[in-house]
């Protein structure tokens, strides 16, 4: 097997997703076989950014210190252009349907995917 | 064949200086009394989790500590769909001649046993470590990604939701042992401070103290038996990032499968209690279960469908929004005040007729489902 590619969630400004050669399921969380059909070491590749909203939330009640410094931040899932659903931030504005692609931001101590507008 | 024999519960809200343990003990006492059994006759325990007091065998010391030697004895951990889980393992066991009387229990003290935030940031953690919990979202965040779907799909809109939260409490106002007795408006609930858009602070249950318990036997106790007709669950994904579509999730697949379990259709219902851990909770269920039309809950509400003299009462006693929400223990109210309205035991929140009853329970962001369906018996 190959070097892993680094992602956001390694620190790396980068969306990594994987897909199967057996049966070309896409699948976004890490794992060392295809969920779809169990065939082992699908291939990882780096995903464009260029995504969909699916779903947004507002967030202006935060658990903790550190997320609490960043209220309002706007939680969103997309739709990857590659076919995979994420969570990540967006602008607070940002509707369902919106045409999107990602920008990276600090957030409470971490590097997080941040989507903006496509204008 | 199953029957649900006793249920017992405590009032949420505020127990200063319970235990887990404590309020556990308090609800067992109460559904074994009210089954009219000895603690020694019971054989079987299901208990829930506690996120205060976290064990690893949290149901043998829940045995030791309430004296019972139980021949069957485990947790079991499904999140807010844990209650009726633990109902339909205990109807199993009972129907297979594992066990005689089965005790179900569960209760924390969630409320005075650790902060809110703390409360908040436990549950939190059903987000996946990496991919969700790291960008900071709360439970009411991922309830709001799928409210924030489910309205853009259906047309419901904020004041939709809102009619769920002031139906719960006006249904809490006849319950003593609910959390809130101020009675609240549409406007109220809009005017209500933002959490996690689209969702405000009276679209979210609140955090309690509090305990249930039943009792499921194999044959009746007293004269009115509340049979267990059928159930079934669907687990489609965990995290909200992997759920299906969030338009149509497993509550469909286990009221299908319950129903064909049961040959019960959903026009012989008379009673409802679905789990409304938020308003859109409480609105996508009806909708999944068949009790409403898609995006036509609210318009029901409104006109008194699911009110105590509606055609369908739901959550007479305030649910999980206005009754509390304890855990474990938040939804197994719902079964308690079933089992009361069924046997005719609610007082002023008597329905006309509760002799076959719907509930159903979910876990997890709508990703883990229950449906049962009670039937009274003489």
């Amino acid at each position: 097997m190959t070097d892993k590619l680094t992602d956001w969630t390694k620190g790396a400004e980068a969306i990594v997703y994987q897909s199967c050669d057996a049966c070309g399921a896409v699948q976004y969380f890490d794992r060392s076989f295809c969920a779809a059909c169990g065939a082992p070491d699908p291939a990882q590749k780096r995903a464009s950014g260029t995504a969909t909203v699916y779903a947004t939330s507002l967030v202006c009640r935060a658990a903790t210190p550190e997320t609490r410094a960043h209220v309002p931040y706007n939680i969103v899932l997309v739709d990857a252009e590659e076919g995979f659903r994420m969570m990540a931030h967006g602008d607070d504005d940002l509707a369902i349907g919106d045409k999107v692609t990602a920008r990276y931001r600090q957030f409470a101590g971490r590097l997080v995917p941040y989507f903006e507008r496509i204008k | 064949m199953s029957f649900i024999t006793g249920v017992g519960l405590t009032s949420y809200g505020k127990h200063e200086g319970s235990s887990s343990l404590d309020l556990m003990s308090k609800a067992a006492e109460l559904a074994i009394a009210d089954a009219g059994l000895k603690r020694s006759e019971i054989d079987g325990i299901l208990c829930g989790y506690s996120t205060v007091s976290p064990h690893i065998m949290l149901a043998t010391v829940f045995a030791e500590h309430f004296g019972i030697q139980p021949s069957y004895a485990h947790a079991v951990q499904v999140g807010g769909a844990t209650g009726l889980a633990m109902t339909m393992l205990a109807h199993h066991l009972v129907d297979a001649g594992v066990a005689k009387h089965v005790l179900v229990v569960g209760g924390e003290n969630r409320l005075t046993g650790q902060s809110r935030d703390a409360s908040i940031q436990a549950l939190a953690q059903v987000g996946h470590p990496d991919y969700e919990v790291t960008l900071g979202p709360t439970i009411p965040a991922y309830y709001g990604l799928v409210a924030s779907r489910y309205m853009h799909e259906y047309g419901v809109t904020q004041e939709d939701l809102a009619e769920f939260a002031v139906l719960m409490r006006a249904h809490a106002l006849a319950h003593p042992g609910a959390q809130f007795h101020e009675p609240i408006t549409v406007a109220d609930v809009m005017a209500s401070k933002p959490v996690a858009m689209p969702l405000k602070l009276l679209d979210c249950c609140p955090v309690s103290d509090g305990g249930a318990a039943f009792v499921i036997s194999r044959g009746p106790t007293s004269a009115t038996g509340i049979r267990v007709r059928g159930c079934a669950q669907a687990h489609t994904h965990q995290h909200v990032t992997a759920a299906p579509r969030l338009s149509e999730l497993g509550a469909e697949i286990a009221i299908a499968k319950a129903k064909a379990a049961s040959g019960v259709a959903i026009s012989d219902v008379r009673y409802a209690a679905v789990y409304d851990s938020f308003t859109i909770t409480l609105a996508m269920l009806l909708e999944d279960l068949g009790l409403a039309g898609r995006g036509e809950a609210a318009a029901r509400v409104r006109a008194g469908h699911f009110g105590r003299n509606g055609a369908m009462p739901l959550n007479t006693h305030g649910g999980l929004l206005s009754y509390g929400h304890c855990g474990v223990g938040g939804a197994m109210a719902h079964l308690v005040e079933t089992h009361l309205q069924m046997t005719e035991r609610a007082g002023p929140r008597q329905v006309r007729d509760a002799s076959i009853a719907l509930l159903h329970g979910d876990g997890g962001v709508l990703s883990s489902h229950v449906s049962m369906f009670l039937e009274r018996v003489r």
